[in-house]
């Protein structure tokens, strides 16, 4: 039974994981750029969720939708502001300013927030049926699976059905002749940021009522092992990220339980190497052959 | 099996005394085989059943409609890609499981279709790496610039200095090689390729982007370097003129298959090649 | 057409530069005008300038991204402690000690370099990246781990798996000196790290960074960064000497960890996540990439920049970010760079390549 149960945490962590992830590779399919100022926006999207709820009263669902919206702004500020101008340069130019964005969101938040951590009551919190909870399945669990498979499915079809979804498959491609079929790149760009950011609102919600602290640097490593989820299942790829992320938090789950607390993480680390060693783009990520 | 000597022998020329390399072993022995040569990507068959033999100073031109599998041919020569089917025998070496870099030690050098340059380095350090394998020392001789250090690298200067005037470039070693005009870009990769002492010297398209009187020069270039190092040339090339003028033995691809080979004259007067070229008459 | 610069005087340039801070800077310590808080910088501006320069040589030079050079700072900070540690008694000789203990920081760095290099650069671009950051986290769980001491029967070494064990577990004898408590770090270290020892450190660096790239191998490796195909066509051995960059590179952040493990009384395996591989990362962008003076002193005044904020207390960090975003905009930004090249009339040869 106990097996279950840190089962069950790890799909759970696996899922948040999975939804930071969802993020990083659109971004990254689109802007090719690796955003580590992602894991920082989970950040602000538990902070803002949680004054939302403890200064102004707010009801649940209500300061998670003002958490998804204050972050949808700040992502796409950020990308108008920063990522940008940075079009043309390279993307280890890129890559310096997103790690600055981090840097200033951290520094920002501990302005404003201070060190201390803050207590985040769960946003999901309600009593489960006896039997499921001797399994150890907690109603977080549930909240945070559920979400990650409705924002997988929404995210799906709107990526295959829509118009935008079929622009923003179509910049990730090639930006140059998705301009030329009259499709607007930055606007396409600022929703991917856009969709992005909200995701990882949601993400530090349910993160934070897992876990029931907040500090600044809270997104930081939630947000390198979603990088290495996005990775792992095939960066650019969303069901990869899916993928990657729901294995990523069942290994580190279970590395915890069965092996060791303090290598859990070289663990996860250590699978990634093999996985990409034997497969060198992910999961089920595309291999492009170089042309001569 | 006729069809593997449809090559005849290029003219030996006798090694001139400014022969800028010291003279080759000349016997009569093919420099390159290639038999039943194929691959496929996917289900598709690029290369299929090709065969070539290629006599140690030949000059020879590969040519085809576009996408007939001409540059395919050439990677599979230098390991860019493994090949499917057949083998491959350079100098009478077997050239399997060998990678792009072993080929180049075993002796084939070649230039790309798309200017593969060391665009951010000097024109002279481009000659340079082309050395790489003909100046070696080690990299802690290097770092502490040991005797043999300044002994090679003055070595690989003149020689770098001497093979870029073959093509009057050595005013341009100073300059940054992504900087050079297009048909510079072309000669430097030439004698990139020439710097590594190969026998076989492939070149893809070395016309392209070419006015005539630069192409005119070029086919100077071309026998004069054959003569000169005594090499083999194979070239790709959509310039009629200079495959005509200068190849001695031509062979015809399409679709991935030979489809003719012979001399300038059999190959023009060719039914197959015309229709290929050109279409079927109605 | 453009024309490069001769390399030999940048070369040289760099050198007397770097000699001439060095005594300039003496001569104020010596003269007392430095306060105490400059004068802990030395040493690990000294170290992070040996930590740019390598990692210059991966990224700048060789052109694969690493976001994990601070592992292989902790490698040789942590392999470089235990040695001067436990030789104390054999030799006497703080310098004697350091200079081991640098050299087998180094030596134990290059080893994890080639054991992390040979799987790992098989990957590209920003695969290569992020395993390399994996591997920085490993490296860093695994000291975590570790636990060291020394008795008169030599080093005592246990692995902390389950988190429970501690110096005890070694069972060494009453005269035993722990080195390493886990997750608690190295304790006790003396401090033999010197800013002479530094400036050395720092010039070894240069000359074999900067005679490597000058020579055949560097040109090799560079060959491999502007066309891996077109290098692999003249003959060279892309993985060999994507190796050697690589391990090179390891072996002198081993010695920077050494010479900054040295510079502390405690060090934590935690001093060298993420943020350390980043910070040094970010002194080799704004360097100039494949440039080792602009690391040199990227390094320096980035380093130093922080410090001197401090007047600024909690906004310096906010402050840092702000300068970097802004540093990345105005030099990559097309349109502000043209507004500034009208500004400023353009130098002769404005690149150059060291």
């Amino acid at each position: 039974m106990v097996f279950f149960s840190y089962l069950f945490s790890g799909i759970s962590l696996g899922s948040v994981y999975a939804i930071i992830a969802l993020g990083y590779t659109m971004v990254y399919g689109i802007a090719k750029m690796l955003n580590f100022a992602h894991g920082d926006i989970i950040m602000v999207g538990g902070y803002i969720c949680y004054c939302s709820m403890s200064y102004l009263g707010l009801p649940v669902l209500l300061s998670v939708l003002l958490s998804m919206a204050v972050c949808t702004v700040l992502g796409v500020v950020i990308e108008g502001l920063a990522y940008k101008p940075l079009r043309q340069a390279s993307s280890l130019a890129v890559l310096i300013t997103a790690i600055g964005v981090s840097y200033f969101l951290q520094n920002a938040a501990q302005l404003i927030w201070g060190v201390t951590p803050k207590i985040f009551t769960s946003v999901a919190s309600f009593p489960m049926p006896g039997d499921l909870n001797s399994l150890g399945l907690s109603s977080e669990a549930v909240v945070t699976i559920a979400s990650c498979l409705i924002i997988m499915v929404a995210l799906t079809l709107f990526v295959n059905k829509t118009k935008m979804g079929k622009a923003m498959r179509a910049c990730s491609e090639d930006k140059g002749a998705a301009q030329l079929m009259g499709i607007n790149v930055n606007k396409t760009i600022s929703l991917t940021f856009a969709i992005g950011s909200a995701l990882a609102a949601v993400a530090g919600v349910l993160l934070c009522s897992n876990y029931n602290t907040l500090i600044p640097t809270t997104g930081s490593m939630p947000g390198i092992k979603a990088f290495t989820a996005a990775v792992f299942g095939g960066i650019g790829s969303i069901p990869g990220a899916f993928l990657g992320g729901l294995l990523l938090g069942i290994i580190e789950s279970m590395a915890k339980a069965y092996i060791s607390t303090q290598l859990a993480n070289a663990i996860v680390f250590a699978v990634l190497i093999v996985v990409l060693l034997v497969k060198p783009t992910g999961l089920l990520g595309k291999a492009v052959p170089e042309k001569v | 099996m006729a069809e593997k000597r449809v090559f005849e022998k290029g003219k030996m020329v006798p090694v001139p005394s400014q022969a800028i390399i010291p003279e080759r072993d000349s016997d009569k022995s093919p420099i390159l085989e290639c038999s039943h040569l194929g691959i496929d990507f996917g289900g598709l068959r690029a290369v299929d059943d090709f065969n070539l033999t290629l006599g140690r100073t030949e000059i020879a031109g590969l040519i085809g409609p576009n996408g007939a599998g001409k540059t395919t041919v050439f990677n599979l020569l230098t390991k860019v890609y493994q090949p499917t089917r057949g083998t491959i025998l350079l100098d009478g070496y077997d050239t399997a499981g060998k990678t792009p870099a072993q080929i180049n030690r075993m002796g084939i050098a070649r230039t790309f279709q798309n200017i593969r340059l060391f665009s951010a380095l000097s024109v002279e350090d481009n000659v340079k790496i082309g050395l790489h394998n003909q100046e070696p020392y080690s990299m802690f001789t290097g770092i502490l610039r040991l005797p043999k250090y300044w002994r090679q690298e003055k070595a690989a200067h003149e020689r770098a200095m001497e093979l870029l005037s073959i093509f009057d470039m050595q005013d341009l070693a100073a300059h940054e090689a992504g900087s050079l005009p297009y048909g510079a870009q072309r000669r430097l990769e030439i004698v990139r390729a020439l710097a590594t002492n190969p026998s076989l010297l492939l070149l893809d398209e070395p016309a392209a982007g070419m006015n005539p009187s630069e192409t005119a020069e070029l086919m100077e270039n071309i026998v004069k370097i054959r003569d000169t190092f005594q090499i083999a040339v194979m070239l790709i090339e959509h310039d009629m003129n200079l495959v005509m003028g200068i190849c001695e033995g031509i062979c015809v691809l399409n679709f991935g298959q030979v489809i003719a080979k012979g001399t300038a004259e059999e190959i023009q007067s060719n039914p197959t090649v015309i229709e290929a070229y050109l279409g079927k008459k109605k | 057409m453009k024309k490069l610069k001769t390399t030999t005087k940048i070369d040289f340039a760099t050198y007397a530069g770097v000699t001439l801070a060095f005594l300039l800077v003496y001569a104020l310590q010596q003269g007392g005008s430095l306060t105490n808080a400059m004068k802990s910088w030395l040493v690990p501006i000294c170290s992070f300038i040996v930590m740019a320069v390598s990692l210059n040589l991966v990224v700048g030079i060789s052109g694969e991204l690493s976001l994990g050079h601070a592992g292989f700072m902790s490698v040789g900070a942590f392999s470089g402690i235990v040695t001067a540690m436990s030789l104390t008694n054999a030799i006497p000789s703080g310098p004697v000690r350091l200079l081991l203990a640098i050299l087998v920081g180094a030596v134990f760095a290059a080893v994890t370099g080639v054991i992390v290099g040979v799987p790992v650069l098989r990957l590209r671009g920003d695969y290569l990246a992020i395993v390399t950051l994996a591997f920085g986290q490993i490296i860093k769980d695994l000291i975590n781990c570790l636990i060291v001491g020394y008795d008169s029967h030599g080093l005592h070494i246990i692995f902390n798996l389950d988190g429970l064990r501690s110096v005890s577990d070694l069972h060494m004898e009453e005269t035993g000196v722990a080195i390493i408590k886990g997750a608690q770090g190295a304790v006790g270290v003396p401090k033999l790290s010197s800013f002479f020892a530094g400036y050395l450190l720092v010039m070894v660096a240069l000359v074999i960074v900067l005679n490597l790239v000058r020579s055949r191998t560097g040109r090799a490796i560079m060959a491999i960064r502007d066309n891996r195909i077109a290098a692999e066509s003249v003959g060279i051995n892309v993985t060999k000497y994507r190796l050697i960059a690589f391990v090179t590179s390891a072996a002198l952040a081993g010695a920077a960890g050494a010479l900054f493990g040295l510079n502390y009384g405690g060090l934590l395996s935690s001093r060298f996540d993420f943020n350390t591989s980043i910070l040094v990362l970010v002194y080799v962008v704004l360097g100039g990439l494949g440039n080792i003076w602009g690391s040199v002193i990227a390094a320096t005044v980035l380093y130093i920049l922080p410090e001197a904020l401090r007047g600024f207390q909690d906004y310096r960090m906010l402050l840092y970010a702000v300068v970097l975003i802004l540093v990345m905009l105005a030099t990559n930004n097309e349109q502000l760079k043209a507004l500034l090249g009208r500004l400023i009339p353009k130098r002769k040869g404005a690149k150059s390549n060291g």
